[in-house]
């Protein structure tokens, strides 16, 4: 994927991503409003395969699936030097790239054209000529985003269950 | 290699004998909690789960609590209407422990309080201060919505093993110093992201000294240093607490002397002053001193932080005759019905009401910003709440100044910033 920078701070938090106050109304209506708590102008900027890059502690707060919003706008991946761990798991969940990567946090520029290989980890700003390599999640993690998220897992484990009373 | 108690509990909950840190489990659980909105975020990932199986069932309707508490009773047509769908939910999958609205209350409050969450539990719900539980000595574990929905459809929850730092308290805290200024302290030494993925346990003789409702306090705000969880050590204090309102058996477990720690961070708070985090973090901590006499134009007591009887009976306390400043409006949310109607019965609603405040019905109030109190621009607000992001209460430009309900009863009185201390007479 190649997409152009969006460059974010510390501590970005759930009600910057993804405020409270549409926490009840459609997926699209919530797609609208993402980023709005931080940079209200986020989402007529954004172009599909677009990135944000952040800095420590990306989604803190709430539980809530902040990932969402960001991949209806269009955000094919956020690339932080870390993340607040409900955030982590809502965007492997449900197929969200993220990428810990503090060095390429902390260098690349608003802007930038980066190209990103998800599942190698591997970050190239072709303009600077740098090549990152975030760090890899263990392989249980990296098995569930293999999936395409936990949904089919799930999935699974249901089919035996009917499997398994169908044949009582 | 001995284990911390959260490492007993998770190799408990996933058919080992041991765990280390950073190894991934498919994990059983003992009870799983939902409100009002949690469970309309899961709905997605829930019916994609069963899409053209045939079937759509929660794993086991007894392990399943629904409670309100967000936008509770309903403040919007649209909320009403996610409502009433969550109900038909609960109902078309068998949930009997579906507290109604009458009987309900934040979600990380009915769960200890109904005795929902026990000792060695692995608890779960879509919060993110569901780690409040785990000063009754379980794993209480905040997830997303996707993790939920696959809790309630098979049973399962996959968690990483966080490492545990332990923070060990030493000391009497002074009069009108409480786990709110404790946690608030710790906060601005280790800043948001001091615990991140990590366990914290909390223990010691302060900790130890602190009531139920102040252990649920400070493990409530672990979640605002970037912690998986925070947990205490069951102790006879927790099984006073937990016996009458159990409904099943319960292990009481601790962490062995040669647990590893990630690290261990020791406070003497002997001298510890109230404590107040200013806009816009929760790590922003300043001593209350340095802040008495800011303006304020509203004072919230309430949350999942602060909204029990012992902070309600301690504003009381504080307030004692006096009224509430002229300019300022001070709004007390209990956390529960079952909160509401103790603080009924000992005649705590009617002095705060006498005193000029006005209360909400049980739930989460202004804290989330949807409802019931919420700032408008550049407003300020003294909180008991746990965050004061931008945005967080209100208009973006609101600031919200977390603190104990001492400080904040007494800011109610003075109608600015106050020490309770000056007020007190100390």
């Amino acid at each position: 994927m190649t997409g152009r920078v969006h460059r974010f701070g510390d501590n970005v938090d759930t009600d910057m991503i993804m405020p409270a106050r549409y926490l009840g109304h459609s997926r699209a209506e919530q797609s609208r409003h993402a980023m709005e708590g931080v940079d209200s102008d986020f989402t007529a900027k954004v172009q599909p395969g677009d990135v944000i890059v952040a800095g420590r502690n990306f989604g803190c707060g709430s539980a809530r699936p902040a990932h969402r919003p960001l991949q209806d706008a269009g955000v094919s991946c956020v690339i932080a030097a870390s993340f607040a761990n409900l955030f982590m798991r809502n965007a492997v969940n449900e197929g969200l790239p993220i990428l810990r990567c503090p060095e390429a946090a902390r260098e690349l520029r608003e802007g930038d054209l980066v190209e990103v290989d998800h599942e190698g980890g591997i970050i190239r700003c072709p303009a600077t000529g740098r090549v990152y390599q975030a760090e890899m999640f263990p392989e249980f993690i990296r098995q569930i985003i293999r999936s395409g998220g936990l949904i089919p897992y799930a999935r699974e484990k249901v089919k035996q269950r009917v499997q398994e009373r169908e044949e009582k | 290699m001995g284990m911390t108690i959260s490492e007993k509990i998770l190799a408990a909950h996933s058919g080992r004998d041991a765990v280390e840190p950073g190894e991934c489990i498919n994990a059983t659980f003992d009870m799983v909690i939902v409100q009002d909105l949690s469970l309309l975020m899961a709905k997605e990932p829930f019916e994609q789960i069963f899409d053209g199986l045939g079937e759509s069932s929660v794993f086991d309707p007894e392990k399943v609590v629904v409670t309100f508490e967000h936008e509770a009773p309903a403040p919007t047509v649209l909320a009403a209407t996610n409502q009433k769908w969550g109900r038909q939910w609960a109902r078309r999958h068998g949930i009997t422990n579906m507290l109604e609205i009458g009987r309900h209350g934040i979600q990380h409050m009915v769960s200890n309080e109904q005795g929902f969450v026990l000792p060695g539990d692995l608890f779960v719900a879509n919060g993110s201060h569901t780690c409040t539980d785990g000063a009754v000595g379980a794993f209480a574990v905040g997830v997303g919505a996707a993790s939920l929905a696959v809790a309630l459809a098979i049973g399962e929850v996959w968690l990483e093993i966080p490492e545990t730092s332990r923070f060990v308290y030493r000391g009497t805290l002074q009069p009108w110093v409480s786990a709110k200024d404790l946690i608030l302290y710790t906060l601005g030494q280790i800043r948001t992201d001091g615990a991140l993925n990590q366990v914290m346990e909390f223990a010691g003789e302060t900790v130890r000294a602190l009531p139920m409702s102040g252990r649920f306090t400070l493990c409530n705000m672990a979640k605002e240093a970037g912690a998986v969880t925070g947990i205490i050590e069951p102790d006879a204090l927790t099984e006073a607490y937990v016996r009458p309102r159990a409904r099943r058996a319960h292990r009481t477990l601790s962490s062995d002397s040669d647990a590893r720690y990630r690290a261990i961070h020791e406070y003497d708070v002997s001298a510890l002053g109230p404590q107040v985090a200013c806009p816009f973090s929760p790590d922003n901590v300043k001593p209350v001193e340095a802040v008495a006499g800011v303006p304020i134009d509203q004072v919230f007591i309430g949350s999942c932080t602060n909204s029990r009887v012992d902070d309600l009976r301690v504003a009381v306390e504080v307030i004692g005759s006096r009224k509430v400043h002229r300019d300022v409006r001070l709004i007390v949310i209990p956390g529960s019905q079952y909160v509401y109607l103790e603080a009924l019965r000992e005649g705590v609603i009617e002095r705060l009401v006498e005193a000029g405040a006005t209360i909400g019905a049980p739930g989460c109030g202004p804290c989330p910003g949807l409802h019931t109190g919420v700032l408008g621009e550049g407003e300020r607000c003294v909180s008991t709440s746990n965050r004061n992001f931008p945005g967080r209460m209100g208009h973006r430009t609101a600031e919200v100044y977390l603190a104990s309900p001492a400080t904040a009863a007494a800011s109610a009185v003075l109608g600015r910033l106050a020490d309770p201390r000056e007020m007190m007479g100390r």
